[in-house]
Order: C-alpha cells, then structure tokens, then sequence
C-alpha cells in the first residue's frame, strides 16, 4: 500500500525532501529485496525508464523553494519529484494564517485537489495522505490547513497525518504563537494523528549529539527525516505474521491516537550522533532500550541530560502526586526497533502498567514494531512514538503566549483583513485549552 | 518572484530616490556578471528592447538590454528632474514615468496636497497602473518623500492615499525625511504635521529618518576618516557614504546624507532582490512588525557605518555589529530605542552570516532590551546572502520602539508655537480645499498617536501578570 504526501509551505517541501532522500538512500542500500520493494511501494512510483518518483505533492505560494527542492532531489540520482507535481505562486502568505487559509486556499483549491487526487490514483492502494509542514508560518500553516481540510472531505475513509514543525521559542516569526493555536486546533478536528517535530529539541540535537557547529536547517531537516523515516519505513507489525505491514498509517492511528481529545504524537530516537563516529560505535539493545526508557518517562527528549530519579508512580496509586509531576504519563506508546538481532530484544520495561493512563491496559497501550534491517547506517536503533504529556509544556507555553498577546489583541487586525475575527481565536483557544487539560488530566 | 515600484515625490524625494537606483544599479553589476536579466534585477527593474520601441519588458533569463527602474518621478517643480534627466541616470527612466509642473508647492502642504492632488490625480493614477502593469507579482510601493516641504509632504501623501485606494492590496512602505529643528523651511511643522496624520492612516510602514541623524553621522563619518586612526579606516569604496555610485560622479551636498537613506533601502528590499537561507518577504514586515494599526513607524538603525569591517571576520566585529545597531548613534532618527519600549523588532542581516550568530546575538542582547510584555519574544530575522558593495555583512534593525515618541512630542512643540501665533496659517486657508479643521484635526491625530505610545511606554517595568487563561468545564 501506499503513502501520498503532501508538502506544504517552506517548511514542509524542505522537510519533504529531506525524507524522500532519507528513504531512498535506505531502502536501496545493500541487498534487501523485500524490504526495499516495500519502500518503494509505499513512496515512490517507477517510471517505464525505471525512475524512482515520490509519491508527493509540493504546495507553496511563492516558487524559490519548490524549485530548490525539485532540483536537489533530481540531482541525488536516486530519485525526483514529478514533474508535474507541484503548484506555486508567485508571492507567499506573508506569516499570515489568515491569508492562507481564508485566501490562497481556496482560490487555488481545484488545482490542489487535482494534483492530489492524481497522485491517489497512481496507487494501487492508498494507505492514507501525509500533509507536511510548519505550524509558524503561513503557507504551511494556513493553507496546510485549508488542504487538509479539502482532503478530509474527499478521502474520508482514508487515514491522515499530519507531519508539524513546531517553532524555535523565539527569533523567526513573531507572530508564530497565533498561527501554531489557529493550526493546531483546526487540525484537531481534521486529523488523524498528529506528529510533531519542536524545532529547538532538533536543534540540540544537532549541536549537542551530532556536533555540528553551524547549524543549517538541512541539519535539522535531516533528523527529522531520520526519525520520521525509522517510524515510516516497513517494519513487522504484530499481526503482520512475518511480512511486513502494509498499511503504515492506519497502524500508527490505530494503535496511538485512540481516542478523539489525544492526537499529538512525540518521537524520539536514539542513538543519534556523527556519522564517522557510528561505525567505532557498539550498542546493546538493552543499553538503547533502558536509556529510551527513562526518556520516556522523564520527557527528555534527546539522550543526553537525562533525568535518572524520576520513577514511574508507586504501586497501584494513579492519583498525582507532586513528586510525580515530573513523570510523563502516557497514553499509548509505539516501539520501532530495527537493526541487528532485534528478536533478542527485551522490551519489558515499556510493558509497565505503571507507565500508562489507567483506562487502557498496558496490553492495549503498547505496540512494538520490529525489522531486523538495519536503518540509516545505524546497525541498532530505536524509535518511540508516544502519545503522552510530552508535548504538554509546550503546547500550554504556546497557548499562554498567544492568549497574552490576544488579551492586548495584537496584530489581530492583520488577520481580521482576511477573514478571520475575533470569535474565530476565541473558538480556537477554547479548543486547544480543552485538549491541554486533557493531557494533564492524563493519569 | 515579486516586483517592487519606488514612488519618489518632490525634491528631497527624488534625490534620495536617485541615490537607490544608483546604488543599486552598482550593487547588481557588482554581483551579476553574466550580464543576464535574472530574477534579482526583476523584482527594481525591467529590461526593455528598445528596437522593439513599443517598451514592453523582455523576460527573464535574456541578455540586459535597457534597464528601466520601477519608479514614478513626482515633482511640482522641474529642477530636480531634469538634472536627473541630463545626468548619468538618465537612461534608467524614461519620459513615460515622470510627472512634473514648474511652480513648486511652496513649501506648503496644502498646495502639494489640495491643489496639486485634485489637478494630477487622473495623470498620477495613470503612471501608477502603468507600472503596475509592467509588474507580474506586484508585492510593495515605495514612497519615498519628505515631510518638511510642499510636494513631498503634501502631494507625497495625497499620492499614498491613490495608492490605497487603487492598489488596497499592495503594501504601502513609506520613507520619510524629517525636518531639523534648524529647518531653513519655516512652515516644516506644519507640513510634517498634516503629513504624519496621512501616514498615520494610510501607509502599512513608514520609515521615519530625521535629517539631523543624518547630519551627526556623516560629521562623524567624515571626522573619522580624516583623523583616521589604525583600525578606524573608512574604506574609500563602501557604499556607505561614498558617492561614487555605479554612475554619478560629482558629490552634491545632500548626497553623503541621501546615501545613507539609499542604503536603509537597500537593506530593506535585498531579501527580494537576492537569496537568502531565511528570506524576509516584504509582506512580513508589517505583519511581524505592527501590532496596531496606527503604530507603524518603525525605526532604523543601520550598521556598519563607522568602522568597516575586513573581509575575513572574526566574531567578534560580527557581533560588534549587532550591539552596534540597538546604540544611539546608529539610529537613524535621534532616540535611544534601548531606554523605551519594544513593541517588536527585526533583524535584516546580509552577507555570510548564520543562523546561529543570529540566535547568539539575540540570546546576548535581549537582556538589555525592554519588550512589551505581551511579545517578550517579538524579534523577527532575515539572512540575505549577498552583502552591500565593499562590505562582508550589514545589519538593519527595524524597532517599531516607543522611542519615536519624542520626535512626534518635539514636532508637536514646534507646530503649537506657530499655530498659536496663527503665523503663515492664511497661506494654507487660502488653498481651496483646506480648512482649518484640517489643521485641528492632524494635530488631534498626532495627540493621540503619542498617546498611544505613552501608555505602552507606561507599561515598561512593571511586570504584567499573564492573562488569566480560558477555564474549560469538564
Ligand atoms: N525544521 C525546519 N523548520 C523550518 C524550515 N523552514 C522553515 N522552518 C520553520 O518554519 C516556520 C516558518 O514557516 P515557513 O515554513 O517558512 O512558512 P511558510 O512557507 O509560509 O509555510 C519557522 O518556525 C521556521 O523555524 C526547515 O527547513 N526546517
Ligand atoms: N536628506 C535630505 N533632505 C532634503 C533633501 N532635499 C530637501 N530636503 C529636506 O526636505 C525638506 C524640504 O522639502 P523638499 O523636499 O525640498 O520640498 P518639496 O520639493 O516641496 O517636497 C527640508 O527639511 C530639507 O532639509 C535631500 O536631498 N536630502
Ligand atoms: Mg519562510
Ligand atoms: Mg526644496
């Protein structure tokens, strides 16, 4: 089955790309038919000529990064975007979810549609749409709402997710806190499953694991496409007897979002450090799974500063605590491992009941996905998505910094000019307040 | 890619524009080398076949045949354009784009507003589409004009509110020169004030640059690379203040000053002119920078402008020039934005610098930067790659800061004293069309501008509780 993906904005199509990139290089590396006929299903069409094209629609408003992305792609000589897959405009939305949303969407609507569901038909089967982009922006953000939002009517019986950027916490777009809250809480009522990159956590990551000095956003982008790739790439399922899962998207939904008020998924992988130190580097799966483990539970998103006191609650008692606080309860979790023996993995410690909300069991809450090719040169690694607190703090952050601005009605003139009022902010804090007192009630 | 049309009005107007396009020519000369129209030269310029003769721009990706800027020349008067008509920028403009009469304004706002508006106004509007026409993404008109005179200040602002109401879509960025307190043009309170309620309601931003700041740089400029001590060279050729320009080559008095302006507006428009990691669209100024309609003045400081910079960096002359740009004496009116309020900044970097030394600039100097409290986070950033002539990297910051404030109060000082003594008031009563509710009505506007301001200012300090946030019933 396969995956379309939709990028959206600047963020989006160089995210995209990186990605495309990412899973390519993997699956046509060394001699693993299967999984790699697997891949290629999923992303990419081939040409009569036997050219890898993505499986992807690239949406912006203004032309330079679409281009720039469909170059560098046709020059890594693996594969290309389509050449007729994508749409741009001439100027951008200007940071404005409201120019996006209520202007460039639907004026360009049909076109959108058109690219999309020409893409869908080139499946065989369609496993679900994969909208990709920032939620700071404005093309990304507002038009990837609007689309996201067309989508849902067209393909309703089809599984969406939606890939976000978060915002650094300052410097970019001052304006970032009102289109994050005005995306986040449409998207709540559209999506599937969302999951969510903070750009500063990838940042540190960067500088601190993989030591890169001057950080680029390609450096960003390429974590992000690690991770997303080790997540999206065909792993054995628990009830994929052996072959590997086809429907990647439904499986995520199914087995992380279960429940309508609980959509945002956090990733995280380990290891993660320079590519010439991974070939002298040895690891065992119990060393990567205790590590990932107390990651979870500490909400520390990178594998490094970890906090080692903090302990899942005591016995049986749910109630919380103020020491518990600081552990992160979840609701569901999804183990990725991949690499060399990985059917010698011990995953135990994720089984916990005392990791989980009390109304599902730990049975239902955990799923653990295997596939013993190694991914993206690691010969081990592992991947969770969680859906859990862990994108609590910042989301209320977020919230409380645009309620603030709101409460002296900042640059709300700016969007009113596109169509947006002040009951529109209104209905969506209401809804992204709702869903932030979801997650702390989590226990 | 989008375009861009600079409307320059009146004396100072056209002067200061000339100074852009001429700069600005040599700034694409020196990066374009192929001699090939590409996307850069697109966004300020057309490249028209004259053997064609019938003016229509050539695409994209040919060979430079004929530069025409993206301008509109407006003066009341014929001095000005005609030198610029016999001078080494003549080729750039043609006939169709200028508009001119030979009385002047007379240093009266009201003639340029009232009775040059009602009689150019079809003739305006014509020149206006017709750019607009040459343009296939029209992004943002440039006005640039003063506020002390006639033409400028009064016709400058009749021809932004034609701009709004013809164009309500394109942004409206303003540059406007203000008058000293040693203005040799008396009746400069008058005209700034009935000009600034004009910017007021009708420009999305407007650049406020007071001619005196001009004055103390170039003195300072000038002292320095006469008393040139080691480290402290002024390098003959940066563009800063040097009036060798791609073209023109005798100094003219307001040149060193004009130079100056030109290079805030190089600065300002080189995201859409050049690549950059973290392009800057011209629409993103005023939706960052203005968080209330009428609060759009927008001060800019610029650096380098004392001491140049080599061309290997080290990090420390880098960040030099990101302290540099928050002092007193690179800003580009009298006012010291660190001492008030900010409303919101931006940072519009060129040349070879990284995200990183953005994010490390920012990190180190925020402490010393009074937010209000509502957008403690309000910075918004810009890398350009390509760097102005002779230099390694520049620097704009645009503080939308209640530091502007006491300018207006000291402009508002200078009108009462006039508008108390009823002096020169019959020349403007005289004009059919003004009134004197005009008059109470732009200072009345300007009253409540600084209002405005005060009461944000009022706010600095005290550490406002975060509003109490919406309680969801469960
Ligand atoms: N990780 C990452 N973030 C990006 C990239 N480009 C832009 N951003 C982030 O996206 C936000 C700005 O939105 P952008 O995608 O540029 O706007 P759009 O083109 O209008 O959708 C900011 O928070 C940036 O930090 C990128 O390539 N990678
Ligand atoms: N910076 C600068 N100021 C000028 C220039 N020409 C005139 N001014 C100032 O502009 C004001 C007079 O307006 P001017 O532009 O001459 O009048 P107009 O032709 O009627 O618009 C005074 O404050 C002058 O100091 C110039 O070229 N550069
Ligand atoms: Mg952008
Ligand atoms: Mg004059």
């Amino acid at each position: 089955m396969s995956v379309v993906t939709v990028q959206l904005g600047q963020c989006g199509n160089q995210v995209g790309q990186e990605l495309f990139g990412i899973i390519c290089s993997d699956a046509q590396e060394g001699q693993r038919k299967t999984y790699s006929a697997a891949s290629c299903e999923r992303f990419f069409h081939q040409t009569a000529h036997g050219d890898f094209v993505a499986r992807a629609v690239l949406i912006d408003m203004e032309p330079k990064v679409i281009n720039h992305s469909m170059t560098k792609a046709a020059t890594s000589g693996r594969w290309r975007y389509g050449d007729t897959s994508h749409f741009s405009q001439k100027q951008g939305s200007g940071n404005n979810w409201a120019n996006g949303y209520c202007v460039h969407g639907p004026r360009h609507r049909e076109v959108v549609e058109e690219l999309v569901r020409r893409e869908v038909e080139r499946c065989d089967r369609l496993a679900g749409l994969m909208a990709v982009m920032s939620v700071a922006g404005g093309t990304g953000s507002g038009v990837g709402t609007y689309v996201t939002q067309c989508l849902r009517d067209i393909y309703q019986k089809s599984f969406i997710l939606n890939h976000l950027t978060w915002p650094y916490g300052t410097g970019e777009v001052i304006v970032q806190n009102y289109n994050s809250v005005l995306t986040l809480a449409h998207l709540y009522q559209l999506s599937d499953a969302i999951l969510v990159h903070e750009n500063d956590t990838v940042h540190r990551i960067c500088s601190q694991l993989l030591n890169i000095k001057h950080i680029s956003f390609s450096d960003v982008n390429r974590v992000i496409a690690h991770q997303l790739g080790s997540v999206l790439q065909p792993a054995l399922t628990a009830d994929s007897h052996g072959a590997y899962s086809r429907n990647p998207l439904g499986e995520l939904v199914s087995t992380l979002a279960c429940h309508p008020e609980y959509k945002l998924l956090n990733v995280c992988t380990i290891p993660q450090m320079p590519s010439s130190s991974i070939a002298y580097s040895t690891f065992s799966w119990p060393g990567l799974l205790k590590h990932l483990r107390q990651m979870l539970i500490s909400n520390s998103k990178m594998e490094e500063g970890i906090d080692w006191q903090v302990r899942p609650p005591a016995g049986s008692e749910q109630t919380r605590s103020l020491t518990g606080a600081s552990f992160n309860t979840s609701l569901a979790n999804l183990l990725i491992l991949r690499g060399k023996d990985v059917y010698s993995a011990e995953t135990d410690g994720f089984e916990d009941p005392a990791l989980y909300s009390s109304w599902l069991s730990s049975k239902e809450a955990f799923n653990l996905w295997k596939s013993p090719v190694p991914f993206n040169k690691y010969e081990k690694s592992a991947t969770l998505v969680s859906n859990s607190q862990a994108l609590l703090r910042p989301l209320d952050n977020m919230v409380g910094k645009a309620w603030n601005m709101f409460a002296s009605r900042a640059y709300i003139h700016q969007y009113i000019k596109f169509g947006i009022s002040e009951e529109d902010f209104l209905d969506s804090f209401t809804s992204l307040e709702q869903v932030v007192a979801s997650y702390s009630q989590l226990c | 890619m989008t375009q861009s049309v600079v409307v320059q009005v009146g004396q100072c107007g056209n002067q200061v524009g000339c100074r852009f396009w001429d700069l600005a020519l040599r700034e694409h000369s020196h990066v374009n080398k192929k001699g090939l129209y590409d996307e850069a030269l697109s966004s300020f310029f057309r490249n028209v076949d004259s053997r064609k003769g019938d003016g229509r721009t050539c695409g994209v990706g040919g060979r430079i045949q004929h530069l025409k800027a993206r301008a509109v020349l407006v003066d009341m008067e014929e001095g000005v354009v005609n030198e610029i008509l016999q001078g080494p920028l003549r080729e750039v403009f043609d006939s169709t784009q200028l508009l001119t009469d030979v009385s002047g304004s007379g240093n009266n706002w009201a003639v340029g507003h009232m009775t040059y508006g009602s009689a150019y106004r079809e003739q305006i509007v014509e020149k206006l589409r017709r750019a607009a026409e040459h343009c296939d993404c029209l992004q943002c008109f440039f006005l640039i004009h003063s506020m002390g005179g006639g033409t400028g200040s009064g016709l400058g602002t009749r021809v932004l509110s034609l701009l709004e109401e013809e164009f309500p879509e394109v942004c409206r960025i303003v540059t406007s020169i203000y008058p000293s307190a040693e203005d040799d043009v008396i009746t400069s309170p008058y005209n700034s004030v009935l000009a600034m309620r004009e910017l007021t309601e009708h420009a999305d931003c407007v650049l406020p640059v007071e001619n005196q700041s001009l004055v103390d740089i170039v003195s300072k400029i000038q002292h320095m690379s006469h008393g040139a001590k080691p480290g402290q060279v002024i390098r003959r050729d940066s563009a800063i203040i040097s009036g060798r320009g791609g073209l023109s080559a005798a100094e003219k008095p307001f040149d060193a000053m004009n130079n100056i302006v030109a290079n805030l507006l190089l600065s300002i428009t080189s995201s859409a002119r050049f690549e950059g990691s973290l392009n800057m669209d011209l629409n993103e100024i005023a939706m960052n920078l203005v968080p209330f309609p009428r609060l759009h003045y927008l001060v800019p400081s610029l650096t380098p402008l004392y001491t140049l910079a080599d061309v290997s960096v080290p990090t420390r002359r880098l960040d030099q020039m990101f302290s540099d740009a928050f002092s007193k004496d690179h800003q580009l009116i009298r006012a010291d934005p660190k001492r008030s309020l900010y409303l919101a900044c931006a940072l519009m970097v060129r040349g070879n610098v990284q995200v990183s030394d953005l994010r490390r600039n920012i990190e180190r100097l925020r402490p010393s930067l009074p937010f209000v409290s509502w957008n403690q986070e309000g910075w918004k950033t810009g890398l350009c790659s390509v760097p102005p002539v002779g230099h390694s990297h520049s620097l704009l910051a645009l503080a939308n800061n209640t530091c502007v404030k006491p300018t207006f109060v000291e402009l508002r000082e200078r009108f009462t004293k006039l508008y108390r003594k009823k002096a020169h008031l019959h020349h403007y009563l005289h004009v059919e069309g003004m009134e004197q509710s005009c008059f109470s009505e732009a200072i009345a506007s300007l009253g409540s501008l600084i209002e405005e301001y005060h009461h944000l200012d009022a706010t600095k300090g005290t550490l406002m509780p975060d509003a109490p946030r919406l309680s969801i019933s469960r």
